[in-house]
């Protein structure tokens, strides 16, 4: 059907264009109104997401429950035994080393990649030539896969071909080797160390982004009222770069804190347990031996802590954001 | 006929004497899991006789191999998603361990020790569970220590040391040398528990009485926990606490270490690189290795040489394509042209192979594995093998507790920890 539409004043300005039917005539179909339906739309939309999380991330999560509630070992459906897995662990010397340790590593990997992140940031937003490929390079860490670039770091402290203590001994700063990872404290501060060179672009880049929010005149004023460098980085930029940090403090504690990678490529949880994390020793635990009970409930001793480091620094993120 | 029937009437032989395969369903497809050789060449002479498996089955044979140290999370991974490869390789005494997920081959290990001469004893305890063979043994790496002759005569030791004793006196003045004897105690499936477990009996300790009692909390464990303290701080890399079975190969041929307790991959990595593994001479390294037994304690002079076999996985599909396959893969033919690749890195599990030609023409440092496996003792001695002795070892608790005292822990207190981490295990 083909309708003259009027443009302008006079119909010799109007064009032909073909319309389809008036609405009006019939109905509107199934779909259309479905669609119409805001709440139902939403769900239909949302649907694809829940059953992911679902199938991903809440499965498994009540799984390992039970699992951890059950005395399941490979091959073995077991049965409920309540809190004695957890009871158990407990007891454990080497539970409780590998409990120590997570909070050791956390801390210090955190402190150092929220120092090194936030120096390196003020560092890379200043101008200067080839800005761009340092800002880029500096990612390099970050995008490397960790398996890769933790069995180059695990050459670097061998045992017997260490290249750092050949370079130490070559100047003639040791005498002996260095047991970078046959020592149990070394072996945990290597891990923080390749941890922190790993996540520092994290919290560079991060923290970068925030620090170009804040307005040059902010800075200029500091500087007319008298402000030198630190004076201007704790009354001006700190304070407003404070909620990014904070977000960025809580996803590296939450990666931290249940990393698993970087401990069983480095060192395996050596020497004799040393060096251990909840997420390395519930798989040594569940996963090598097959005692899967036991694994689950060294691995959900993790949750509780997390839940509260979250819900600490998330509260704390909205007192801020309402001040 | 179909393929059922004809497997059943006839077997491997019958496909083979038929000489045309079998009519499985086209895509059939049978998965061997097996760690990577430490000799290369085997893992290649596997995968060519995977065609011919093949061919003779009428399934598509396909070999993946995967790293010792990650096999045990790979079962557990299997196991409990009930997918995964058809057979699997297991060492130790795993068969005990998951015992749950294997399918029972009485029927192979009856043949094949009637084959081949009857199983070594130690092959034979480690897949039997109950007096069932859950597992196929299939051969047995065992462990001697290599040793540089020349830097033994410049410390003036004409012959290997026969007691523990005397290798931590020969081995101090090689340390005070800068070549000290490597020994892993790190979390890893060969060299770490071929060391810690003998150790521990030729001291007399033991992990269990006959009963399967923990016992190891007793004058003998903490004797050999002594040892091994003054031993790592006297004669030892003190960087072995963080090795695996690949980093002892490692430090020997590049002539860091001058004895190590090993499978024969150093004499046949050294042999098959003699152009380019050289001793301090120029000359072809090779030529300065030799193997010696471990040496003797106060209780004896026990070693423990690792034993494996190959379990048909309960969730697969095609059990008896895979029992039809071992049938074919453990067979003297097939068996013996992977043996012979091996050069005595690998022997059999049964004593048909400490017979075979390969001994005759195979160098004199070599010669000493042919019967090494005899006076091998099994992981949970004195008490029988069990998931639990497969737990403890798992666990790596006989290792720490050498290596803690190896790191210092006073030895009284390492053998406490390691009985009570025994007591949980064993109830």
């Amino acid at each position: 059907m083909k309708k003259t539409i009027a443009g302008g004043a006079g119909s010799a300005a109007g064009f032909e264009v073909a319309l389809p039917h008036p609405r009006t005539s019939q109905p509107a179909p199934a779909l259309t109104r479905f669609l119409e339906n805001e709440g139902l739309l939403a769900a239909v939309l949302l649907a694809p997401t829940v059953l992911l999380l679902s199938l991903f991330i809440a499965y498994p999560f009540v799984m390992g429950v039970w699992l951890s509630l059950s005395s399941t070992s490979v091959g073995n459906p077991g049965e409920f035994v309540g809190l004695r897995n957890f009871v158990k662990a407990w007891n454990d010397s080497i539970f409780r080393t590998a409990f120590g340790n997570t909070f050791f590593y956390t801390f210090w990997a955190t402190v150092f990649k929220l120092v090194l992140g936030m120096w390196l940031a003020l560092l890379l937003n200043r101008h200067f030539r080839g800005k761009r490929l340092v800002r880029a390079s500096m990612l390099l860490p970050f995008i490397v896969p960790t398996v890769l670039s933790t069995f180059a770091w695990r050459w670097m402290f061998d045992p017997t071909f260490s290249v750092l203590n050949w370079l130490l001994y070559q100047g003639g700063l040791i005498t002996t080797k260095l047991p970078f990872l046959s020592d149990g404290t070394y072996g945990l501060w290597c891990a923080i160390v390749v941890n922190t060179w790993r996540g520092m672009p994290f919290f560079a880049i991060t923290l970068l982004a925030g620090l170009q929010t804040i307005s040059p005149d902010l800075h200029e004023a500091a500087s007319l009222d008298g402000a030198n460098g630190w004076h201007r980085f704790w009354h001006v930029t700190w304070p407003l770069l404070k909620p990014v940090t904070l977000v960025v403090v809580v996803f590296s504690v939450i990666q931290t804190f249940s990393d698993f990678q970087l401990i069983y490529v480095l060192t395996g949880g050596g020497p004799a347990n040393a060096t251990h994390l909840l997420a390395t020793y519930a798989y040594q635990i569940g996963v090598a031996t097959g005692l899967l009970g036991e694994g689950a409930a060294i691995s959900l001793f993790m949750l509780p802590v997390l839940f509260i480091v979250v819900w600490v620094q998330l509260r704390y993120l909205r007192r801020l954001e309402g001040a | 006929m179909k393929r059922r029937a004809f497997l059943k009437t006839a077997g491997v032989a019958g496909i083979l004497a038929a000489g045309r395969a079998p009519a499985f369903a086209q895509g059939t497809r049978l998965n061997i899991l097996r760690w990577v050789d430490f000799i290369p060449a085997c893992d290649v002479e596997l995968k060519r006789q995977a065609p011919e498996a093949s061919k003779a089955l009428g399934a598509e044979v396909v070999f993946e191999f995967i790293n010792a140290n990650d096999l045990q999370p790979r079962v557990t991974a299997a196991i409990q998603s009930g997918s995964g490869p058809d057979i699997i390789h297991m060492l130790h005494n795993w068969p005990h361990l998951y015992e749950n997920g294997l399918v029972e081959v009485n029927d192979l290990a009856e043949w094949q020790a009637k084959d081949q001469g009857g199983f070594y004893a130690q092959s034979e305890a480690y897949v039997k569970v109950g007096g069932r063979f859950m597992a196929l043994p299939h051969s047995i790496v065992p462990g001697l220590i290599a040793y540089r002759k020349s830097r033994l005569t410049e410390v003036g030791a004409a012959t290997f040391p026969k007691t523990y004793e005397e290798l931590r006196q020969v081995a101090t003045k090689l340390k005070r040398k800068g070549h000290p004897y490597g020994q892993t105690l790190g979390h890893t499936f060969g060299d770490a528990p071929a060391w810690a477990y003998p150790l521990l009996w030729n001291f007399g300790g033991m992990e269990t009485d006959q009963n399967g009692k923990t016992a190891l909390d007793g004058k003998g464990t903490v004797e050999a926990v002594k040892f091994m303290t003054a031993f790592w701080k006297d004669a030892c890399d003190e960087g072995g606490l963080a090795w695996d079975d690949t980093n002892n190969n490692r430090a020997f041929l590049a002539g860091e270490i001058s004895a190590t307790l090993n499978g024969a991959s150093i004499y046949i990595a050294a042999k098959r690189g003699q152009d380019k593994i050289k001793d301090e001479k120029g000359e072809p390294m090779v030529r300065d290795i030799q193997h010696a037994r471990l040496p003797a304690g106060p209780a004896g002079s026990w070693s423990y040489h690792t034993a494996f076999s190959h379990g048909v996985m309960k969730y697969g599909k095609n059990p008896k394509l895979a029992k039809d396959f071992l049938k074919w893969f453990h067979g003297s033919e097939r068996f013996g042209r992977w043996f012979e690749v091996a050069e005595g890195f690998s022997v059999g599990a049964t004593k048909q192979w400490e017979r075979h030609p390969l001994w005759t023409t195979i160098d004199e440092p070599m010669r000493g594995f042919r019967t090494a496996p005899d006076n091998s003792r099994v992981i949970g001695y004195a008490g029988p093998p069990s998931a639990k002795a497969t737990e403890v070892y798992s666990k790596y608790v006989i290792v720490d507790m050498f290596a803690k005292g190896a790191q210092g822990t006073k030895a009284e207190d390492a053998v406490k920890w390691a009985a009570g981490e025994l007591n949980k295990i064993y109830g």
